[in-house]
């Protein structure tokens, strides 16, 4: 009897009407996800439309020449923001340098060689990290970071490295390096979660078979693990660099806000998002505003073809891995 | 490194025959690893209860008994794969051509006592850098010497007709049988002495399963096989020699025929003739 009554109304589901077979799933999540998916694309769409609308007037002006010239001056109406996109481009990468072998080796260590409880008690608190706003990790830079340079890591760079240029001039506390040393702080914390985590994804069958022909932990960690772990810790390393480049408040805090070109990394310098959150309450004029946009359109296009770069990198790195 | 043959006549002259059990009851076969009260411990749970056994020089050993019973336990023992979990523990003595396994650095008892697992695990690379993997950590890079170690080893795993042309694409591409089948090269490659197997047909269709099979009668030759199997037909047909696991304990074991048609103790036959509750 019971099987009857179940046969009943399977037989019933497979001709139900539309509002059933919405209430049965399929369709509607398709629709709902799909609506939100395209929400996404058209949100994004209008940040560039609005960007590019907007900078119009600079884009007329100069051009090219607004990425190619130095001059940053309101008043006489003259606009280049070489200085902006050189600061954005070596503070992210002295942060990169640091953080990029100092996370992934920290991420090393907690998913292969720590003991369990030691690992989870470490992300948790690294993990934190990742959720401290910027402004204090501006803080920290100023009252504990430059200290700290000024008395310990500039003597002795000047002193095994002074011959290069990088280090000559005087350092007064606010500059690339400062910025740069601060970004590498912010970003290490999203290196090691997400690192980690794909470290920790690695089957553990691929480990077995690594030591089962003799190689050592290390060896398996480095041939093995590693590697098959590479795109999602590259992953993480663009992320970290996402953040870095657009990081605005910690690095204006730290970087001196002087819109100058040099060598040393021990001047003050300038970045794309620092300028932006700076002048843009002041602007005056259509020509400033405008090309305070133009900045922030430069800034988006740098992440945008960073990115592409780095999806153009792993593509071509997994492939190597694959056939070579 | 010592070719196969070499490595034959240095076990031959460096074997030490205790009053064997096992190996006294297939003639002509010298003992290359012995267990003697094996304990084994995770955590507090005693998964192994004081196994002792002698594996037979150039035979086929085959563990069977019921899921849980410690088969793989005992198996990843013998080339200390557990040590890599945490929290786990080993008593008892075993030995390999009478050295000491457990006192012996374990990068060299891994590559003497080689494995292959259950499910084939191929390394994401090409499938000559998975066989030549082994090679290159034990210290061997000539070029010459590792395209030839490669070949020979592929050829051993009845695989190198299929993918000498291809050696270079990923492993990723080929079938599961010729996966498991590059896993046994890859083992093979640093000539191990004993080649362990967990269930490794477990996962693969009768034919790629007798293609394994037949290439285990044939790796007898070069090495001393023991596989954990579920398929009692198995091991009917490819061990010489089978013993029963019960619950963490070696009920018995004898040689194959034996256990399968006149076994000593009562829980082995009713597990071989499929009475086990
Ligand atoms: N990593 C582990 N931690 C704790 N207990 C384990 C672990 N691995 C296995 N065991 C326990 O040890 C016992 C033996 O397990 P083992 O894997 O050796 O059995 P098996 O005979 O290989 O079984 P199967 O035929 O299902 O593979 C089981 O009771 C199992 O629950
Ligand atoms: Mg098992």
């Amino acid at each position: 009897m019971a099987s009857s009554s179940i046969a009943g109304s399977l037989r019933h589901r497979a001709n139900r009407g539309v509002l059933a077979r919405l209430r049965g799933g399929d369709e509607i999540s398709y629709l709902v996800t799909l609506a939100c998916a395209v929400l996404i694309f058209v949100v994004v769409a209008l940040i560039v439309a609005k960007l590019w609308g907007n900078s119009q007037p600079a884009i007329r002006a100069f051009g090219w020449d607004f990425l190619r010239t130095s001059r940053w001056n309101p008043n006489g109406g003259k606009f280049g923001a070489l200085p902006f996109l050189y600061g954005t481009c070596v503070t992210s990468a002295i942060a990169l340098l640091i953080a990029v072998p100092t996370g992934v080796a920290s991420a090393i260590f907690l998913a292969e060689m720590a003991p369990p409880k030691l690992s989870n008690l470490l992300t948790f608190l690294i993990e934190l990290l990742a959720a401290v706003p910027s402004v204090i990790y501006g803080l920290l830079g100023i009252f504990m970071l430059l200290p700290l340079i000024r008395v310990y890591l500039v003597p002795a760079l000047k002193s095994t490295f002074g011959f290069l240029p990088l280090f000559q001039g005087s350092f007064y506390g606010v500059s690339f390096l400062s910025a740069g040393l601060v970004l590498a702080v912010m970003v290490i914390p999203f290196i090691v979660s997400v690192s980690r985590e794909v470290l920790l994804a690695v089957p553990t069958e691929q480990r077995e078979a690594a030591l089962a022909v003799g190689a050592t932990k290390w060896e398996t960690t480095w041939d093995i693990v590693l590697p098959y772990a590479r795109s999602g810790i590259f992953g993480s390393i663009f992320l970290a660099l996402a953040r870095a480049l657009g990081e605005t408040m910690a690095v204006t805090m730290v970087i001196g806000n002087t819109p100058k070109i040099t060598a040393s990394l021990l001047s003050p310098g300038y970045s794309i998002a620092a300028v932006i959150a700076n002048e843009f309450a002041e602007a005056s004029g259509d020509l400033y505003v405008s090309s305070l946009i133009f900045a922030g359109l430069v800034l988006f296009g740098l992440t945008i073809v960073i990115n592409a770069l780095a999806r153009i990198l792993i593509l071509a790195t997994s492939q190597k891995a694959a056939t070579a | 490194m010592a070719s196969p043959q070499q490595q034959q006549i240095m076990t031959r002259e460096s074997v030490t025959r205790p009053a064997e059990t096992a190996a006294s009851k297939t003639p002509g076969a010298a003992c290359k690893l012995t267990a003697r009260n094996i304990d084994f411990f995770y955590g507090s749970f005693q998964a192994l209860h004081s196994i002792s056994l002698d594996v037979p020089s150039h035979r086929i050993t085959a563990f069977i008994g019921p899921s849980g019973c410690g088969k793989s336990t005992f198996l990843r023992t013998m080339n200390r794969m557990n040590e890599a979990l945490r929290n786990t523990r080993v008593e008892g003595e075993l030995r390999l051509d009478g050295q000491d396994i457990l006192s012996m650095d374990v990068t060299t008892v891994r590559r003497r006592v080689g494995m292959v697992f259950q499910k084939s695990n191929p390394f994401p690379k090409s499938i000559f850098d998975n066989v030549a993997y082994g090679l290159r950590v034990n210290g061997i890079s000539r070029k010459s010497v590792v395209e030839e170690a490669v070949e020979r080893s592929l050829q051993h795993a009845a695989l190198w007709t299929e993918v000498k042309d291809k050696l270079h694409k990923p492993a990723s591409a080929l079938s599961g049988g010729q996966q498991q089948r590059l896993c046994i090269a890859r083992a093979l490659a640093v000539e191990p002495e004993v080649l362990l197997l967990d269930e490794p047909c477990s996962a693969l269709d009768p034919i790629a399963t007798r293609r394994i099979e037949e290439l285990l009668f044939e790796l007898k030759e070069m090495t001393t096989i023991v596989i954990v199997t579920h398929n009692m037909q198995q091991a009917a047909r490819i061990a010489d020699l089978t013993g029963f696991f019960l619950l963490g304990k070696l009920m018995e074991i004898d040689d194959t025929k034996k256990i399968f048609q006149n076994p000593g103790k009562k829980e082995t036959e009713d597990y071989v003739t499929g009475r086990f509750g």
